[in-house]
């Protein structure tokens, strides 16, 4: 919108700023004791991730990121670990055994492992759609999101509906876990 | 009422600005903006305290300055000088965090709120918006999704039995109707078709206020602005007969007093989206002055202030329901929202797809008589059929459904004093 030469400056510093506070927002979100404080962080995070995606011109990405994430999901997560007032950590933690820890550990280690070669990798590499699918690129309308919802509901429709039902599940069983036992 | 599309290409499309004189200007509308929002929200905790002074016929605050000009700035000093407290074995960070955490995201969806035509400057066009974000309209939905954090904290963190109730009412409210709020500008977005704020307007000055075609959304997001902002009838989490204060019970001095004031911050937002979203923004009605080149300074100014005196008109409507209607019990609440709020919003959504979608395809061109006749028809009857068919005092309000025959007269048998009963409300 705007012409000029400071962009990339602008960016580089952001960039930084923000991944820092999504790494930072991150380390602490597995370290806290307190679960409140842990979803907090966890919020923290996706705010700084929804920050990199409108960087990347993503806008459509970020926001819902943030609708989603921290204005739903988070929400009710808070409400139940309040509701529940879990007080201590050592009860609810996923893996209280030795042999899970190993795997998870293992699988942290190769993940980590695997970012690194995709990070030292060359750039063509890296990418895995080399060109834009007509779609995208023929989708004028509807503004920013028109190049989101033409896909979605067009090529990726049978996707989009599996999820969908997904949904359907989850609220099915919460339907059934909140019916009353005569 | 017709399409001016070369228009609405010069507004999409702003003029190439330098980057020094965006910056300037950006940080000029910053200011602009955030003085007047203070102040609007120092002079909406007087305006309420006089206008309910004025439907309770008694005088309201008269004594500090010219009419009571001053009682704000009175109000202030003692909320700065009186003392802070903090409450034993709570969590301090969070506890200081909340209050900033309800005013903050009510403050930033003005970020994205065109309140003025654009101005064709000597140094370029300067749009009246302090970010012209292309999903600004789903970026106010984000945004105002995290107010119920401050109200949550808030509750948790003063560990007080009443303050946690009174935090767990006011998430369990906004997120129930928050869904209502979402459903119901789901169809401006299928008339306008898209999610650019400053397009919304332009749709609606070109084609007519989104209010005329869309009147039940109107209505449905107006229900829910009253839910989202804690008001009456909608105030449970702060219901003083039932919870002290509700979730800010443990506050005192300027941290309780950041509570009011961003709930009146949030009025403020919450009168501004539905200006924009249904009431056209900051277009004047019933003429095309305000919407053709050239942008004069005096448009900017005539704009603004019919963009304020609607924010102002929908400030004073919060207030005058405020003192109007009693409370609802927390049932009635949840069985408004989840049972009748957003049944209604998703049909509605789907009535108006569908009548979009058949226009579409009888090939009536969006914005033209027909389209516009055709969609105020539909809505007439959608609003008839919502007030006077379903709603007998059973749906919309169930906190003043009347008596039955029945039961007056089961009434009239255990007290026959009540007999005075016979013939109302049946």
């Amino acid at each position: 919108m705007i012409t000029n030469e400071f962009y990339p400056l602008f960016y580089t510093f952001n960039f930084y700023v923000f991944a820092l506070l999504a790494l930072m927002s991150s380390l602490f979100f597995v370290t806290r004791k307190s679960p409140v404080s842990a979803a907090l962080w966890l919020v923290s995070t996706m705010f700084a991730l929804a920050v990199l995606y409108v960087m990347l011109d993503a806008e459509f990405i970020g926001i819902m990121q943030i609708l989603v994430y921290a204005g739903a999901i988070m929400v009710v997560f808070l409400f139940v670990v309040m509701l529940l007032n879990l007080g201590q950590p050592s009860e609810f933690s996923d893996i209280r055994k030795n042999g899970p820890r190993l795997v998870a550990g293992f699988l942290g280690i190769l993940l980590t492992a695997e970012l690194l070669t995709l990070a030292w990798s060359p750039l063509d590499a890296r990418l895995l759609v080399t060109t834009v699918p007509p779609s995208v690129a023929t989708a004028g309308a509807g503004g920013i999101i028109g190049p989101v919802a033409g896909p979605l509901f067009t090529e990726y429709l049978l996707a989009f509906e599996l999820t969908s039902v997904l949904l359907l599940v989850a609220i099915i069983g919460a339907v059934v876990l909140a019916k009353k036992r005569s | 009422m017709h399409l001016i599309p070369s228009l609405l290409q010069a507004v999409v499309e702003p003029l190439p600005v330098s980057t020094g004189i965006f910056v300037v200007f950006s940080l000029l509308k910053l200011i602009v903006i955030f003085t007047i929002y203070m102040v609007g929200i120092a002079y909406s905790t007087f305006a309420e305290r006089r206008i309910s002074a004025w439907i309770q016929d008694r005088h309201g605050p008269n004594r500090v300055g010219p009419w009571g000009l001053f009682q704000v700035l009175a109000d202030g000093v003692k909320n700065f000088m009186k003392e802070e407290t903090y409450p034993g074995e709570a969590n301090t960070v969070l506890f200081v965090l909340a209050p900033a955490l309800a005013f903050v995201p009510a403050m930033i969806t003005w970020a994205v709120i065109p309140f003025a035509a654009p101005w064709g400057s000597p140094w370029g066009r300067i749009d009246m918006v302090v970010a012209d974000l292309p999903v600004g309209f789903l970026f106010t939905l984000a945004i105002s999704s995290l107010g119920v954090y401050g109200l949550t904290l808030a509750g948790w963190a003063s560990n007080n039995k009443y303050a946690l109730l009174g935090g767990l009412r006011a998430s369990a409210q906004m997120i129930s109707y928050e869904i209502a709020l979402g459903m119901a500008t789901v169809c401006v977005l299928l008339v306008s078709g898209n999610a650019h704020l400053t397009e919304i307007i332009q749709q609606q000055s070109t084609s007519g206020w989104n209010v005329l075609i869309l009147s039940v959304a109107c209505f449905i997001f107006l229900v829910a602005s009253f839910a989202e902002t804690n008001r009456v009838p909608f105030d449970l989490p702060e219901a003083e007969a039932e919870l002290i204060a509700g979730y800010h019970t443990e506050y005192s001095a300027m941290k309780f007093s950041m509570f009011p004031i961003s709930e009146y911050a949030n009025m403020i937002t919450a009168g501004a989206m539905i200006s924009t979203l249904f009431f056209g923004g900051w277009d004047i009605p019933f003429t095309h002055w305000d919407n053709i080149p050239p942008y004069t300074g005096l448009k900017v100014l005539a704009t603004f202030g019919m963009f304020a005196a609607k924010v102002m008109f929908f400030m004073f409507f919060f207030i005058w329901i405020r003192w109007t209607l009693p409370r609802f019990r927390y049932d009635q609440l949840m069985s408004l929202g989840w049972k009748f709020m957003l049944p209604s919003a998703l049909a509605y959504v789907t009535v108006v797809a569908s009548t979009i979608l058949g226009l579409d395809a009888a090939g009536i061109a969006r914005g033209s008589w027909a389209y516009l006749g055709i969609m105020l028809a539909l809505n007439l009857v959608l609003v008839v059929l919502m007030f006077f068919v379903l709603d007998r005092g059973r749906i919309i309000s169930p906190a003043s459904s009347r008596l039955n025959r029945r039961q007056v007269n089961q009434l009239k048998a255990v007290a026959p004093a009540l007999s005075d009963l016979s013939g109302k409300g049946v």
